[in-house]
């Protein structure tokens, strides 16, 4: 043990030597395993902010709820086939409503982009959403202030609105809301109450620029009855929800009239299914990243393997000295591996130190933080690059003759 | 008296293309402890491979060698680095020291490969520094000694390990000759204090300090013969 230890210091002693004697040279070799270990971490960064941005996402839209939409998410089936799918209608809706028992509640959705106005103010592509006086339960969300329309506005398709925290933000900028009239693609509407900021799905699709109306309304002045909604059913709790898609997909069966050898002309969607999918592309999105950023990490491997036989080279007579004096080969091989390593854990060390600043910009843009995982494997990789590069190198150190390695000049 | 070496029909054959170079023919020789010995011989007689051979740097084609009466003749590489590592002392024709470590550390060497505690390997050097006068240069590099004393180092570093035998090649090669007496001075000493010197040389004046010279010619002993008058070193007051 204490003859391992003596050596090992040894072996550090020349390594940190060797490195600061030839001070130009170590940084230019490590420069590879720098560029190698910055672009590997900031890749595992950006694929960590990926992640978060999309589990924020699912997080707002709940994960006990079922979708009945005539797209499966994710895809997979035949694109014609789905697009000659019969719409999804309200009445089925209807049905699903009254039979389903491990359902908490149920929510028809159908969706228009439409101009909202306010006296002289105008904003585009507001998402107006009719749906049923269920909605908050359903999608768990709440009401800033005011209220949301009640069943008997629904049924009787009243002219009311709930409007988004940004299309309040937008339209009224010194104004209460609550009570005034917006025109909503060119029928009016009343505002009762402003939904609470929910945020946005991956940063892109602002869940705030929409508006609420009953959806007896929306078929009024949006949508014939007859066109094409989804259906959100909330199970009773998370444990039912198997349970709940069993039986929401029986009563949908039956009320599109299926028989039992048809297959399913719906669809059943839940969060599962994208974060399933979006764990698939992010394995793709993260193996190729990491392959492509992988190989400058293995780039600079091949220089570290390129300078360590230079360093064995120019100290051939150094090692037969230290043969000379009782170094065994094994001795001279730790003592280059130990170099090359300490070499490349040098660039992983200022990769690091140069990445987590870059990291914190990046943080800037999509919400993230360099996971420490990635901290240690970069150690590790640079560590593991630096023992592979230096092997051949320090092999080949260790099984020169003496005599001929002390005559070299 | 002990003996320290035996060689016993030494053969060394190296294959330079297609030929096969007899570098040692059938070499048998002994060595006792405390002995002082040269061994000479124009180039290509096969004193370097001699060398070699003793050093352990090197195996004998055929023959064997007896070190303190262990045969080293069939050991491998790990078991050959343990024996230079504690029985033999190289000091070599160009001093051979490790250019970017100071004295004190160019000494200590042999003893981190023969696994001597941080501390006591420290006191080992430092005494074998002293004996070669150099205790007042510990923390110098060797580019900072003159070449005298980068010798004395090289001889403080073959000491260290207290080892059977002293083997050393050409040691005042490279000095002037006033130097030169010097380090011969100090091997005088050495074999005073009960030291096993074999020397490596092609000058008569330098073979004459000892007491037995070896001849070598073509891979044979021509002669081996004691030293009738033997030379003794005058040196000029202080050492170094």
């Amino acid at each position: 043990m204490k003859y391992a230890f003596g050596e090992f210091r040894e072996g550090l002693l020349i390594a940190f030597t060797a490195i600061r004697a030839n001070k130009m040279r170590s940084v230019l070799t490590a420069l590879g395993i720098i560029i190698g270990i910055v672009s590997v971490t900031l890749m595992g960064t950006a694929i960590e902010g990926l992640n978060r941005a999309f589990n924020k996402s699912i997080a707002a839209i709940g994960a006990d709820v079922l979708y009945v939409q005539k797209w499966p998410w994710g895809g997979g089936e035949d694109w014609w086939k789905i697009r000659n799918r019969k719409d999804i209608l309200i009445q089925q809706a209807r049905a699903v409503e009254k039979q389903a028992e491990f359902a908490r509640s149920v929510s028809p959705a159908a969706g228009a982009r439409r101009q909202a106005k306010y006296n002289q103010k105008v904003l585009e592509n507001v998402v107006i959403v009719g749906t049923n006086a269920d909605f908050l339960t359903t999608l768990g969300v709440n009401v800033e202030f005011g209220r949301f329309f009640t069943s008997a506005e629904d049924d009787g398709g009243r002219p009311v609105c709930a409007i988004g925290s940004e299309v309040a933000a937008n339209l009224f900028t010194n104004e209460n809301p609550l009570g005034k009239t917006i025109k909503l693609g060119s029928g009016n509407y009343k505002i009762v109450g402003v939904i609470e900021k929910q945020g946005s799905i991956l940063g892109m699709e602002s869940l705030d620029n929409r508006a609420y109306i009953p959806i007896n309304r929306f078929f009024k002045n949006f949508q014939s009855r007859f066109g094409g909604i989804q259906i959100m059913v909330k199970a009773i709790s998370m444990k039912d929800l198997d349970e709940a898609k069993e039986e929401v997909r029986g009563i949908m069966r039956k009320a599109r009239g299926l028989h039992p050898k048809q297959a399913d002309d719906f669809a059943i969607n839940q969060q599962e299914m994208i974060i399933q999918t979006f764990n698939t592309i992010g394995v793709v999105i993260a193996g190729v990243g990491l392959f492509i950023t992988g190989l400058s990490l293995f780039v600079g491997g091949i220089g570290i393997m390129n300078i360590m036989f230079v360093s064995v080279t120019e100290r051939t007579k150094e090692i037969g000295i230290r043969m000379a004096i009782g170094a065994p080969r094994r001795t001279i091989l730790q003592q280059f591996l130990m170099e090359s390593a300490a070499l490349c854990l040098m660039g992983g060390v200022i990769g690091l130190m140069i990445s987590f600043p870059l990291s914190l910009i990046i943080d800037q843009i999509l919400p993230t933080a360099m996971p420490l995982s990635i901290v240690a494997i970069a150690i590790l990789v640079s560590l593991f690059v630096g023992l592979v590069s230096g092997f051949l190198p320090a092999f080949r150190a260790s099984r020169l003759d003496p005599v001929d390695a002390l005559r070299y000049e | 008296m002990d003996t320290v070496i035996r060689l016993n029909n030494i053969t060394k054959i190296y294959h330079v293309g297609s030929e096969d170079v007899h570098a040692l023919q059938s070499v048998s020789l002994e060595i006792h402890k405390n002995e002082y010995v040269a061994i000479m011989g124009p180039s290509g007689s096969g004193k370097s491979t001699l060398m070699n051979i003793v050093g352990c740097l090197d195996t004998p084609t055929s023959g064997l060698y007896e070190l303190n009466k262990t045969n080293v003749s069939e050991m491998n590489d790990n078991q050959l680095a343990r024996i230079r590592n504690k029985e033999i002392g190289f000091v070599f024709q160009t001093f051979n020291l490790l250019a970017r470590s100071d004295v004190l550390h160019n000494v200590e060497l042999p003893l981190i490969y023969g696994g001597v505690s941080s501390s006591e390997r420290k006191k080992m050097a430092r005494e074998a520094i002293g004996r070669v006068g150099l205790t007042e240069r510990i923390h110098h590099k060797p580019n900072e000694l003159s070449g005298g004393q980068r010798q004395r180092v090289a001889i403080a570093r073959a000491l260290v390990t207290q080892p059977s035998i002293l083997l050393a090649d050409e040691p005042t090669g490279n000095l002037d000759s006033k130097t030169g007496d010097e380090i011969m001075a100090l091997f005088d000493t050495l074999q005073k204090e009960g030291n096993t010197i074999i020397l490596v040389t092609h000058e008569e004046y330098i073979a004459e300090h000892t007491d037995r010279i070896i001849r070598l010619r073509d891979g044979n002993i021509e002669s081996d013969q004691a030293v009738q008058n033997k030379r003794v070193a005058v040196t000029t007051g202080k050492i170094g």
